[in-house]
């Protein structure tokens, strides 16, 4: 099996409102997937449905190869839900157990207490659930996730409770189930952290699937943009022959040109005369791009 | 086990939860008063004297039928409103998410927080019914006719109650569902009453109320099994007439039949089974 999660045509309506409506995308394994899209898209009723938690009125999802209506499938899977709560009365330490128990894990108690560690819990760990802050639950709730040595994580908006510290910490954690090679899908609104450690973007937008693909293929290639003065016609020749070029008062942008060849571009300026006051390497922004596609869509 | 580990984790949040100490104070001011209530009863208000033993065997029957209902409110309530919040509070929560997100089915979730409820019900029903029997043996010397029996069906109708309660908290919000249990078995109670009050009458349709609310919720006839157990047989024996024939809320005429005794375990097994299968369609 290549896929961690492949679902396919889901659907769901809840009275009269349609929340998703024909969602079809897959995660491979071993692939950080983000998924975007604005509140009410539906994100959350997806990931209810590819875990067993809701039940779609139509379509088809398997879960590490298995039907999603067989409970076996979900046993290699870490869940962070939007709506974290974890049982009050008990310690974090308890919370931990009772998951490594449910998923049938044999993880010994070390590695429990490192993951309390790796949330930043490790000294909360024989304190009641119940006193915790909200950010302290949603740490808790990553521990959970992944405590049970899973083969896909399910993050759904990790970070809404979490401090600047907090936010940094999922990042790293992520890079490192990346390194890893577990699946992951995350939801989250935080693009630069999804531009950061995502393969592939999926795009929801009222229930559907607006756009997907890797970066790349989303961004399109690099970019320069030039803040340049005494340009003559023989420097835009030059510009041009780099790429794509366009241009706006003294600010000129190469588009689609690879990273190395812009000290090249840089010297050839100089030479020709060209008074070059800044130079930003760069790319669309998938802030800009989602934008972008959901400004398209209405 | 994973049902297993469901059963240790309800009793562990019922032991965690202000349930338990609610419970245990409301039980401790029972009992004392019965005990208060038992004393000045045989050596006041009487006189010793003035009762024959048969009378005091009958009053004291009556009297622990009243503190034992008492107890049976008490673990009612008690349960019913743990059962609430230990199924429909985690959905509305949020604390299911997780929980059922791992490679387990909802009915072994719901089973396993059953049987957890049923333990923590018939423990609290033993030792505080034990603790009733020996107050009224110090007191008055008098102990039930078949005290294990009587407990055993007084855990039962806990039982049905809580299986009712979490009928209604996979439909309804948790705290309702306790309030429309407890509601449920008042009524109940109240229709075995007028039952009751009917058989002794002779009036069959009002006597019907009574049975058919036996039948549809069990917990008033497990209640009538479990008085006849506790109560003296050879003292009732000497009051004939309408009073014993059922005219009598702390008296029961008859015991429990088997085939009572198969509908209820049926019906708690239909019920359970309902909950499970109206759980497992439920979207979270
Ligand atoms: N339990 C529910 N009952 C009724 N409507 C719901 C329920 N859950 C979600 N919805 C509706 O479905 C749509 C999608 O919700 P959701 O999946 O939570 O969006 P997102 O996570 O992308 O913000 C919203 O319009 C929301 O109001
Ligand atoms: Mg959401």
């Amino acid at each position: 099996m290549t896929n961690a999660v492949w679902t396919s045509g889901l659907r769901k309506r809840y009275r009269k409102r349609t929340a998703v409506d024909g969602v079809s995308f897959a995660v491979a394994r071993g692939e950080v997937l983000g998924l975007l899209g604005p509140n009410g898209a539906g994100k959350t009723t997806v990931i209810k449905m590819m875990l067993g938690l809701v039940r779609p009125d139509a379509g088809e999802v398997m879960l590490l190869g298995r039907p999603v209506t067989d409970p076996r499938a979900r046993a290699k899977v870490g869940y962070l839900p939007e709506l974290f709560r974890y049982q009050p009365w008990l310690t974090a330490r308890e919370v931990l157990d009772l998951h490594v128990r449910l998923a049938g894990a044999g993880v010994p108690e070390k590695e429990r207490h490192d993951t309390l560690g790796l949330v930043g819990l490790a000294d909360r760990a024989g304190d009641r659930v119940g006193g915790f802050s909200k950010g302290m639950q949603q740490r808790l709730g990553l521990a959970v996730a992944l405590v049970a040595r899973p083969e896909f994580v399910v993050l759904d908006e990790p970070t809404s409770a979490l401090d600047p510290v907090g936010r940094a910490d999922v990042r790293d954690i992520l890079l490192s189930l990346k390194e890893r090679g577990v699946a992951v899908l995350l939801n989250s609104h935080l693009i630069g952290e999804v531009e950061r450690v995502c393969d592939r973007v999926v795009i929801l937008d009222r229930g559907r699937v607006a756009a997907s693909g890797t970066l790349a293929e989303l961004l399109g290639g690099r970019e320069v943009r030039l803040r340049l003065e005494k340009v003559t016609s023989e420097a835009e020749e030059r510009l041009r022959s780099a790429g794509p070029l366009s241009r706006d008062g003294d600010l000129f942008t190469v588009a689609e040109l690879e990273a190395d060849v812009v000290p090249d571009l840089v010297a050839d300026l100089v030479e020709l005369g060209v008074r070059v006051h800044s130079v930003e390497p760069g790319r669309v922004s998938l802030e800009d791009r989602l934008l972008d596609i959901l400004g398209s869509e209405r | 086990m994973i049902v297993l580990t469901f059963a240790a984790l309800t009793l562990r949040e019922a032991a965690r939860r202000k349930v338990l100490r609610a419970l245990a104070v409301l039980t401790v001011v029972l009992l004392a008063l019965s005990a208060w209530g038992f004393h000045t009863l045989v050596t006041r208000e009487f006189d010793g004297a003035l009762l024959t033993s048969g009378e005091l065997r009958l009053i004291a029957s009556q009297l622990l039928n009243l503190v034992m209902f008492g107890l049976s409110l008490i673990a009612a309530l008690g349960t019913a409103f743990l059962a609430g919040p230990t199924v429909a509070g985690e959905m509305e929560s949020g604390a299911a998410l997780a929980i059922l997100a791992r490679p387990i089915r909802r009915s072994t979730v719901l089973a396993g927080k059953w049987l957890g409820l049923v333990a923590f019900g018939g423990g609290f029903v033993a030792l505080a019914g034990l603790a009733q029997f020996v107050i009224v043996y110090a007191t008055t010397g008098y102990w039930p006719s078949d005290p294990v029996t009587g407990l055993a069906l007084l855990a039962f109708q806990t039982a049905v109650l809580l299986t009712l309660g979490l009928l209604f908290s996979t439909l309804i919000s948790p705290m309702a569902s306790g309030v429309v249990a407890v509601g449920l078995f008042g009524a109940t109670w109240i229709a075995g009453v007028v039952g009751g009050v009917g058989r002794g009458l002779g009036n069959d349709s009002v006597a019907a109320v009574g049975t058919v609310s036996q039948v549809l919720l069990p917990t008033d006839g497990l209640w009538r099994g479990a008085m006849y157990a506790f109560q003296d047989p050879a003292a009732l024996l000497g009051f004939g007439g309408p009073a014993v024939k059922g005219g009598f809320p702390f008296l029961s005429d008859a015991p429990l039949t088997w085939a009572y005794l198969a509908w209820t375990i049926a019906w708690t097994a239909l019920v359970l089974g309902l909950a499970a299968l109206l759980l497992r369609r439920r979207d979270l």
